[in-house]
């Protein structure tokens, strides 16, 4: 699946953080000729999503920057998925949205929260078998368990700090002056793996990683050692749930191969494989539970 | 489902799990509600629609002092949720 990718717009001040924004759409399927449009539309602190689905497939997606407003960001996240595929608000049947900004979504017809959303999503996109999901977001964790529905049956969301997340691998990648899709491959580029950094949290690790570079360490050695330190964070949190086969990742660290790889690592087991774009697991799932809905209003009405 | 609220941080973990399915029809007449001298827990629709139990957003981030009360370093047998919880939905990991 080949997402047209925005040009980052021109900043004055190199920002390595900044991961490329996407916009795709199956121009195999047309959605004027769908019974039920629906759209699914994440707010999460770092980005937002809208995924459209038709007859309970997915159509296309649209991924950006959350700005400075929720009700904003889930505006244009929507819009920009809309222009390009030439649909109107009036033309989606349902809206359902997700994230940590679901309740300033200001057209959506329900809130339900990411962590069912994620569930369904992944479910959508690693099949039936998916079993345990960890969602790797912008500025929170999480481990789930599912049924062979995507059904949530087990969760634990660690929201308390910034460490292990998306945000944190920011923090890393403007303060190497690395651009952030070339932390993970440059994290095995090393002649010796390191210990992982003894601190996760954005603030400590940041001075560690100073410190690290001062003692002779490269910056590949570095990122290698956030990296590792990240995957023994999230594994500690997953292992609290216990870890099912049918491990699926989810969110923008699972394009970060020296996080996952270091992962599967650590728990001795391979994620599965996935060609949808993993940070859109949330929207997708949301737009998905609006097909359900949607489809039960619809029966309702014709009985 | 098992629903965890809570943390880890450097001083350890902190997490209350609750067994929702036993909130559905629950057999205490939702006494978690009123045991918790902190109120922590409150009565909410989840995703499926049913109306479970869940920990209050702000004390998910602060468990480990919301509770050293009913937790004294000197030991505790009993906590307040956990008794009057009957049929048996919540659990603390530490
Ligand atoms: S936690 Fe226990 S007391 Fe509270 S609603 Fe659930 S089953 Fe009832
Ligand atoms: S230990 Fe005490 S403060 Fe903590 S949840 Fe139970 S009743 Fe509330």
């Amino acid at each position: 699946m080949n997402a047209e990718v925005n040009a980052p717009t021109a900043p004055e001040k190199k920002e390595f953080w900044r991961w490329q924004e996407s916009v795709w759409v199956d121009e195999t399927k047309d959605w004027k000729t769908a019974k039920i449009v629906t759209c699914g539309i994440d707010v999460g602190s770092v980005s937002s999503q809208a995924v459209l689905v038709i007859d309970g497939e997915l159509y296309g997606f649209n991924s950006m920057r959350t700005g400075n407003n929720s009700p904003d960001s889930a505006t244009n996240a929507l819009a920009g998925i809309m222009d390009k595929c030439g649909m109107k608000q009036e033309d989606i049947h349902f809206v359902v949205g997700t994230g940590y900004g679901r309740v300033n979504v200001p057209f959506a017809d329900k809130a339900i929260t990411e962590i069912a959303c994620h569930a369904r999503g992944a479910n959508y996109m690693g099949g039936n078998g998916v079993r345990t999901i960890l969602d790797m977001g912008g500025q929170d964790c999480k481990a789930i368990h599912c049924d062979e529905k995507g059904k949530v049956t087990n969760f634990l969301m660690n929201d308390k700090c910034a460490a292990g997340t998306g945000r944190g691998m920011e923090v890393i990648s403007d303060l190497m002056q690395i651009p952030i899709a070339e932390l993970g491959p440059r994290s095995f580029d090393v002649d010796v793996e390191p210990e992982a950094v003894s601190s996760v949290c954005v603030v400590f690790a940041k001075s560690e990683a100073l410190g690290l570079l001062k003692a002779g360490y490269t910056k590949n050695k570095v990122i290698a050692a956030y990296c590792q330190a990240m995957a023994e964070r999230v594994v500690s949190l997953l292992e609290r749930i216990g870890v099912e086969e049918g491990f699926f990742i989810t969110g923008g660290i699972a394009k970060n191969p020296g996080v996952v790889k270091r992962i599967e690592k650590l728990l001795g087991i391979k994620a599965m494989e996935t060609k949808v774009d993993s940070q859109i697991a949330g929207a997708l799932g949301a737009a998905l539970f609006g097909y359900t809905l949607a489809s039960k209003k619809a029966a309702a009405a014709a009985a | 489902m098992i629903a965890n609220y809570g943390y880890k941080d450097g001083s350890g973990e902190y997490y209350i799990s609750i067994d929702t399915d036993k909130c559905i029809d629950c057999a205490a007449e939702r006494a978690c509600l009123t045991a918790c001298p902190k109120q922590m827990f409150e009565i909410i629709e989840d995703d499926y629609d049913d109306q479970v139990a869940w920990i209050k957003k702000p004390n998910c981030r602060t468990l480990s002092y919301d509770c050293a009360d009913c937790k004294p370093s000197s030991g505790y047998t009993t906590l307040p949720c956990i008794t009057a919880c009957t049929p048996g939905a919540i659990k603390h990991s530490w």
